[in-house]
């Protein structure tokens, strides 16, 4: 039902139930907002949207305050202006005001607040929040540009549940940080970036890699290799104004080889090998547990870093479950490293592997000790889309003008069911594109090669999978029915392993996402001025691109089944010294506590 | 030597040990109570003495509650210290009456006296001192609260006699 | 042993059992036991009486009650011995004897131990004979001072828990509504809500759950008036409580008081004990199918807790911070559930409207307002303490008849009323009738019934300072108007103070105020500029004096500040350079004495110790 108000003496109808800003927005009116973020966060922290309502003594906040019939609004009197522009000076004067040396300069929504206001001048002054910059692998915390908006402490807390960003203190004294103020790094934080996406100025943003990419590509010595991972192509047009869920996969290439890297192959190859590894593995697991044999089912994915940390942080006794796959690109980092550094005639600390990534948590994960073989580092750098975007924009590299690139091969050639690693439910469908073939010998019994029930953005989304008329070789499984399910965001990864904690989990194998609906937004893609509406759309770009390739199907990636002919068998020798890992029981504070104490 | 260090060393962590346990009782009473963090967090500052984030992470373990929340709301209320604690608390009253009528020297006076500034312990444990908003006593300005007792009408030169009480 | 009280007759008994003990004694000692006598030593007041019966061989025939606050906070202890009504004031244990033997044996009044009134210097032995109780009309606090307040039987003995009968047995959920609505009885914590209206709110409202919450988290500096009522009338309260959960239909309450008042928690969690032991609360009371039951929760130590959203978070277990309204508790409130909060002397008064009815409470007060306030008086008043009287009175009657004046005689200069949020009445406007519209009009606030009467020795630049430094400490820190705003407004205001405001800086005040107030997302920051409006608009030449001339007129900002010497009035009695901590006065004795500017840190002990008043404050020159 509708209902109907005046706003700015303009009749205008909005659903029941609207807030004054829905309402003025359906209908053309724009009424500017700070800390409210569509979705995600209403909190009513930084009273730039206010409005006044005739028969209400103060000034309302329009996200906040829910449209009555017969209301009459005003968005735009000199009593709302000016509230607003003093609101905006307040908050100015409580922020570091360094703009020239910010890397959200001109990508700061306090910044275009500013001008859309008109505020040309600021009488007030004062003491400030002078914490210092916190910098952990993945994030950087910067309090000295908060404006306290608490966007980050919404995703932080209600989308991923991971609870380490909260409000600290009181009155100015207020901060938003881990527990005590400790380091990021020390804290439980899953580092999955969720929060440098929603912080609307540059207090949470990615630890940059930049530097040290441009150090290594002008390093003469260096051999730099540069692999994106399959989401990154369906973000990195936002970061040159293109809408979100433009694939641009053969610019990104060309842009890449003229920043200068030596091989621009692709994070997909790797996702071809991690099908092989992981579909392998599970297959092993659930032969051991047919035959009576030792076998710890679930089993999980382990493609995405926040995910595996926040596993080690919460479920320290439950590692068992996790695939000891690494994740794809830290496979292509250890395949680089040695089985390609001797191709070329390359020694592996002459060689510098760059990944570009839709994660912040990948940061954290190339500096694992687990993540080093021979003495060097599988990757060396990890570079976000947005950081990428920056990159190019910096060597002047006209992205729009670029003509479309290949990779380069062999390590450059995937099939589309890599694609598809970039999504919710993408791991999952291409590995079963793999596993039940090799099991049935046949295609998955879905139209396209799709499974449905795992296709779109639920929480949590399940499937069963009855394994008849097997090969002679997989006879033990005629009749298996295979539990499934996918989850992306902690929240749902939570709500699953109290499950497998609890005994009660009726799943064989799922898969999750670190971030809500996958790497396609993922922390390190670009900011969406929606991120609902950048979701869906990057979603079926990467679904366009997997129906768009010949090969859908991992184990039919030709340079794979080449690699493989020299390296060995899936999950065999080299694999399991180099593809393969293993995990940290951490604990919620081990990284924080000297001792506690155990109380039945 | 090692035998006598060793004991004592074993029955300061029997003590804290029977703290903690303490507290896990009262974690678990107000188990069926809705919203008592804040109950248990002033059973546990009273059983502990003051809440550490050791005992923090304890106290948000066992309620099912990020760390960082139960920080969000300690650091929030200024009744719960995370430092530890005098045996005694001062607070010297700094409402309107009390601060009109000499609140201010009686700080002074008291910082001089203990050695310690405001927010500080004595360095014998005896005594916190603290300022407070209006402790309710603006009839007997100038006041000044000693855990539970108020002492009304304080000068600089009555403060002996009070802090001799203890 | 109490039995459980299930009906009418239940409390008849108790009350006639009660009264019977009590007509045993000849006389009555009522010892108040209120927080202020407390901190004057009362229990060795009490030790030294309950030694005294003992000795003299009267313990038979007197009865030593322990009640709640008189109300004379400032000459504590006193006593009040029944029947004859004498009240006497400063007790010692060292009185006690002479007062046991004189009184109770002999029957003779000590006169020089009564009340003496500071103007005629005259003793007033009747407590009915002195002003301060003279002017007074008790309901809230018609049991403070008068009963046993750790004693359910007593209260029953005075008419409790009556109205809790009739209401349930006679009265439906509406009816208790309407009464209260009839009654004109407006919320007595600050911002004057028709409670009727509201308790009707939380009727009408769908929820399967309700809660009923008291907050009792009086943070205002200068109020005590809700500890006065939870330390000497536990009872009441729970009454009150009892009523508003029948009447909105909630099961469950709430009562948040602050941790800063732990003789008030004891004494309330006591008599919870009483009243579930007696079944008036924790099951099914009264014989009827109303179940209810109290919990007490206890705040640690922020003011914006008196806020209603943010007390409810802080209920729930969170940082005490506020949530946007609409919607409104009544709509969704305490764990989402629809909930009605009222302070502690509002429910105090729900008893009296159902047992006397709303008629009856209705005949005092003004047309808009009816019933009384309590008022803590506090500040440079004779009579500091707390007292009941109809809205509507004039403050001068309450600034002077019933509070004595100010102290030493000094001229009036500002009230606060209305606490950090309110604002200053003036001499100009000392005959406005307390009640909420008249002060609002005046830009203060009823607010919860703080009071502080100030002298000409204020700095209204200061008081202004002081208040937004509490705010600000106290503001939670999440919207940003507050959180920003009132940190900008105490840095200029500390600026002042120190002689570095700047012309402009009243403009930017006044604006910065309006803003915050419309902005703000709670009360306690749309209320946080009201000091400084308030005192702008009232003393503006003393703002302009701060800026314009680096000169504080009261000589209190010290930075601005030296004191200076009359030598016409000068006596030579050293006093001063005795007391002067920086050793800037010199003088001969029995001469006029001299201070030194250049060594003045302006810190006003020696006016404070000037007894023919020749010290004043000047300017300090820059050097």
């Amino acid at each position: 039902m509708n209902i109907k108000l005046t706003i700015n003496g303009i009749p205008c109808e909005a659903p029941q139930g609207s807030t004054i800003l829905q309402a003025a927005k359906l209908n053309g009116i724009h009424i500017p907002t700070l800390c409210y973020l569509e979705g995600i966060h209403k909190f009513g922290t930084c009273r730039i949207c206010v409005v006044e309502v005739e028969g209400a003594r103060n000034l309302q906040a329009s996200c906040m305050v829910e449209a009555k019939d017969g209301m009459v609004i005003h968005t735009n009197s000199k009593r709302v202006r000016d509230a607003r522009k003093v609101m905006y000076q307040l908050i100015v004067s409580d922020h570091n005001q360094d703009c020239l040396a910010c890397d959200r300069n001109q990508d700061c929504e306090l910044q275009a607040l500013g001008r859309e206001l008109g505020v040309t001048d600021n009488p007030y002054y004062g003491e400030k929040n002078e914490n210092g910059i916190d910098i952990s692998e993945s994030v950087t915390r910067d309090m000295t540009k908060c404006i306290l908006c608490r966007r980050c402490v919404s995703v932080c807390n209600n989308i991923q549940g991971v609870g380490v960003l909260n409000a600290e203190n009181r009155g100015f004294a207020t901060i938003i940080a881990p527990a005590a103020n400790q380091p990021l790094g020390a804290s439980d934080c899953a580092f999955c970036g969720q929060c440098t996406v929603v912080c609307p100025v540059g207090a949470l943003k990615e630890t940059s890699h930049q530097e040290r990419v441009w150090e290594a590509l002008n390093d003469p010595n260096k051999y730099v290799i540069v692999q994106p991972a399959p989401a990154v192509r369906v973000g990195l047009g936002e970061c040159f104004g293109l809408e979100p869920g433009t694939s641009q996969t053969g610019r990104m290439v060309t842009a890449l080889r003229r920043l200068g890297f030596d091989d621009v192959f692709d994070t997909n190859w790797a996702a071809d090998l991690t099908i092989m590894e992981e579909g392998t593995e599970f297959l092993q697991r659930v032969k051991a547990a047919v035959t009576g044999g030792q076998a710890v089912l679930p089993m999980a994915t382990s493609c995405s870093p926040g995910w595996v940390k926040f596993i080690e942080n919460n479920f320290p006794d439950q590692l068992g479950h996790l695939s000891t796959c690494k994740s794809p690109h830290m496979m292509m980092g250890a395949v680089l490293k040695s089985y390609y550094a001797k191709k070329i005639g390359k020694k592996p600390e002459d060689i510098y592997v760059v990944s570009i990534m839709p994660c912040t948590a990948k940061k954290t994960e190339i500096a694992r000790p687990e993540m080093f073989n021979d003495g060097v580092p599988n990757v060396d750098a990890v570079l976000t889309v947005r950081e990428l975007g920056d990159m190019v924009k910096s060597a002047g590299i006209d992205f729009l003008a670029l003509p479309e690139g290949e990779f380069d091969s062999p390590l450059g050639m995937s099939t589309g069911a890599a694609d598809i690693f970039g999504l919710t439910g993408g791991v999952m469908e291409a590995a079963l594109r793999t596993v039940y073939e090799i099991i049935t010998g046949r295609e998955l019994p879905w139209p396209d090669l799709h499974v449905p029930p795992i296709v779109g953005l639920e929480q949590i989304k399940e499937a069963t999978i009855k394994l008849e008329d097997v090969k002679p070789e997989w006879k033990i499984l005629e009749g298996f029915e295979v539990n499934i399910a996918v989850t992306s965001g902690l929240e749902g990864a939570r709500i699953i392993m109290d499950q497998v904690k609890a005994g009660t989990c009726k799943y064989h194998f799922f898969e999750v996402m670190g971030c809500p609906g996958g790497c396609i937004t993922g922390g390190g893609q670009p900011r969406p001025k929606d991120i609902f509406e950048a979701r869906k759309k990057r979603m079926e770009a990467l679904y366009a691109e997997d129906e768009g390739k010949t090969l859908r199907k991992s184990h039919e990636n030709p340079a794979l089944i080449e690699f493989y002919k020299e390296w060995g068998e899936p999950c065999g020798h080299n694999s399991h010294e180099y593809l393969h890992t293993h995990y940290v029981p951490r604990g919620k504070y081990n990284e924080l506590s000297e001792e506690s104490f155990v109380v039945k | 030597m090692s035998e006598h260090t060793e004991c004592c060393y074993c029955a300061a962590n029997m003590d804290e040990q029977a703290k903690y346990e303490q507290i896990a009782k009262v974690i678990d009473t107000y188990k069926e109570k809705e919203g008592s963090l804040i109950m248990v967090l002033h059973s546990a500052q009273q059983i502990y003495g003051y809440l550490p984030l050791e005992l923090q992470k304890f106290i948000a373990d066992r309620m099912g509650l990020p760390l960082s929340e139960v920080y969000g709301v300690v650091s929030f209320y200024s009744f719960f210290s995370m430092t530890e604690r005098g045996r005694h608390t001062i607070r010297i009253c700094l409402g309107t009456a009390c601060y009109v009528r000499g609140g201010k020297k009686l700080v002074d006076a008291l910082e001089e006296k203990l050695q310690v500034k405001v927010g500080g312990v004595t360095a014998d444990k005896k005594f916190t001192l603290e300022v407070a908003r209006c402790i309710g006593a603006c009839g007997l300005a100038p006041a000044i609260m000693v855990d539970n007792d108020v002492y009304k009408t304080m000068s600089p030169a009555t403060l002996d006699s009070m802090l001799n009480q203890y | 042993m109490l039995t459980k009280i299930n009906s009418i007759n239940d409390l008849n008994q108790v009350k006639a059992t009660y009264e019977a003990e009590l007509a045993q004694y000849k006389h009555q000692i009522l010892l108040c036991s209120g927080a202020g006598c407390i901190s004057c030593d009362c229990g060795k007041v009490r030790d030294a009486v309950v030694a005294e019966l003992e000795k003299q061989g009267l313990k038979d025939s007197v009865k030593l009650i322990e009640t709640g606050c008189i109300g004379t906070c400032a000459l504590g202890p006193v006593v009040l011995i029944l029947p004859e009504r004498t009240f006497y004031v400063q007790i010692t244990p060292e009185k006690v004897p002479a007062l046991i033997e004189s009184h109770i044996a002999k029957g003779e009044i000590i006169e020089k131990y009564t009340f003496q009134d500071k103007l005629t210097g005259d003793f007033i032995p009747c407590i009915d004979d002195i002003p301060f109780f003279k002017e007074q009309v008790r309901i809230a606090l018609r049991n403070c001072g008068a009963i046993d307040y750790a004693s359910l039987e007593a209260y029953i003995a005075n008419g409790g828990y009556y109205a809790a009968e009739k209401a349930l047995t006679t009265m439906s959920p509406k009816d208790v509504v309407d009464e209260v609505k009839a009654s004109g009885l407006r919320g007595r914590g600050g911002g004057g809500f028709p409670t009727g209206v509201k308790w009707e709110a939380g009727y009408n409202a769908k929820g399967e759950r309700k809660f009923i919450v008291c907050n009792a988290d009086e943070g205002d500096p200068g109020a005590f008036m809700d500890r006065s009522v939870i330390e000497g009338d536990p009872h009441n309260l729970i009454e009150g409580m009892i009523l508003g959960g029948y009447a909105i239909g909630a099961s469950k309450g709430y009562v948040y008081i602050r941790a800063e008042y732990p003789i008030a928690v004891d004494r309330l969690d006591v008599a919870i004990a009483q009243a579930r032991e007696a079944g008036l609360l924790g099951g099914k009371l009264f014989g009827t199918d109303f179940e209810f039951d109290l919990e007490i929760r206890i705040g640690a130590g922020a003011f914006v807790c008196g806020e209603e959203t943010s007390l409810m978070a802080s209920i729930e277990g969170q940082r005490g911070e506020p949530r946007q309204k609409p919607p409104f508790p009544f709509q969704s409130g305490l764990f989402g559930c629809p909930t009605i909060i009222n302070n502690v002397e509002t429910f105090a008064n729900v008893p009296a409207i159902i047992k006397d009815t709303a008629a009856e409470f209705a005949k005092v007060g003004t047309e808009k307002a009816k019933g009384t306030k309590v008022f803590a008086l506090a500040g440079d008043i004779v009579n500091s303490g707390i007292i009941e009287v109809p809205i509507g009175t004039p403050m001068r009657r309450i600034i002077f008849d019933i509070g004595g004046g100010m102290i030493g005689g000094r001229e009036f200069k500002a009230a606060q009323v209305g606490g950090p949020s309110g604002g200053c009445i003036t001499k100009e406007n000392l005959d406005v009738p307390m009640e909420y519209d008249a002060l609002i009009a005046l830009g203060a606030m009823m607010g919860s019934g703080g009071l502080i009467a100030m002298n000409d020795e204020t700095c209204m630049v200061d008081t202004a300072r002081f208040f937004m430094d509490f705010i600000q400490d106290e503001s939670c820190g999440k919207c940003a108007a507050c959180r920003i705003g009132t940190k900008r407004m105490l840095e200029m205001l500390i600026r002042l103070t120190k002689g570095k405001g700047e012309p402009g800086d009243v403009e930017r005040l006044l604006e910065l105020g309006k803003v915050v107030k419309d902005t703000a997302m709670c009360g306690l920051g749309q209320t946080a500029p009201n000091p400084i409006i308030s005192t702008i608009s009232n003393f503006r030449d003393e703002y302009d004096a701060h800026i314009n001339d680096r000169r504080c007129p009261a000589g209190v900002c010290r930075a601005l500040t030296v004191f200076e010497i009359d030598p016409d009035a000068c006596l030579g009695c050293t006093l001063c350079a005795i007391n002067c901590p920086v050793n800037a006065i010199s003088g001969e004795r029995k001469s006029p004495h001299y201070i030194d500017p250049a060594l003045c840190i302006g810190c006003g002990v020696c006016r404070d110790n000037c007894r023919p008043n020749a010290i004043h404050p000047t300017k300090r020159e820059v050097l």
